[in-house]
């Protein structure tokens, strides 16, 4: 398997994710594009930002992409995440995945945001009209 | 012993800085640590859950701290 992980200050670019995932053994490709909503709990939402401890934040990135050549058979795995401060429309999250078959494809994908989410040292701050918060940091 | 500690997220928040020094006990453990932690920023206990990394990895509660451990203070993650 193919991989492609990184963590970047500047906005993704997701016609380039999709030209690096694009394999001719591949029956399919799965995307997610993570983006950024306009409100949470009807709360207008001004930006987010987002900081990571980089060194450990790729390691875990490794983990997944070793879990997902162990789970799933995939040719190429692609996970990239932004950090900085993002806007209403901005994409902080793409994860790309070629596969045979599209079983495979959905499931490398779905495994692959679902456990950046649990494991991956990034962390969000959401920036609304009259205050701010960690997500996820308190009950 | 005077160990760094790096702070994210909320944690760098509550800790007023993106690294301190903070003296914790010689072959004290990552348990240690939080409680010496908590006493100091009494505002951790009120997270859902924090961890520590030794050397970027997630440490377990009984792992002992040496000297040139790189130590983080990883609040829980909300990437994507």
């Amino acid at each position: 398997m193919k991989t492609d992980l990184s963590i970047s200050d500047k906005p993704l670019e997701l016609q380039a994710c999709i030209d690096w995932v694009k394999d001719n053994e591949a029956g399919g490709i799965d995307i997610f594009i993570g983006t950024v909503r306009r409100s949470t709990n009807k709360k207008k939402v001004v930006r987010l930002e987002f900081e990571c401890y980089e060194r450990m934040a790729l390691k875990e990135m490794e983990k997944i992409a070793t879990e997902i050549g162990e789970k799933f058979p995939v040719q190429k795995l692609l996970i990239h995440h932004r950090t900085g401060v993002l806007s209403v429309g901005d994409i902080p999250v793409i994860i790309a995945v070629a596969a045979p078959h599209r079983d495979a494809a959905f499931g490398a994908c779905r495994y692959a945001i679902d456990t950046l989410k649990e494991t991956v040292p990034i962390w969000k701050k959401e920036i609304f009209e009259d205050g701010e918060v960690w997500v996820a940091a308190h009950p | 012993m005077k160990v760094e500690i790096l702070a994210f997220g909320i944690a760098k928040e509550i800790a007023g800085a993106p690294s301190f020094y903070f003296e914790i006990e010689e072959g004290g453990t990552v348990n240690d640590l939080k409680q010496q932690l908590e006493k100091t920023f009494p505002r951790l206990k009120a997270l859902s859950s924090y961890r520590i990394a030794l050397d970027s990895e997630f440490a377990g509660e009984g792992q002992s701290i040496h000297h040139h451990s790189e130590i983080a203070i990883i609040p829980p993650v909300s990437g994507g």
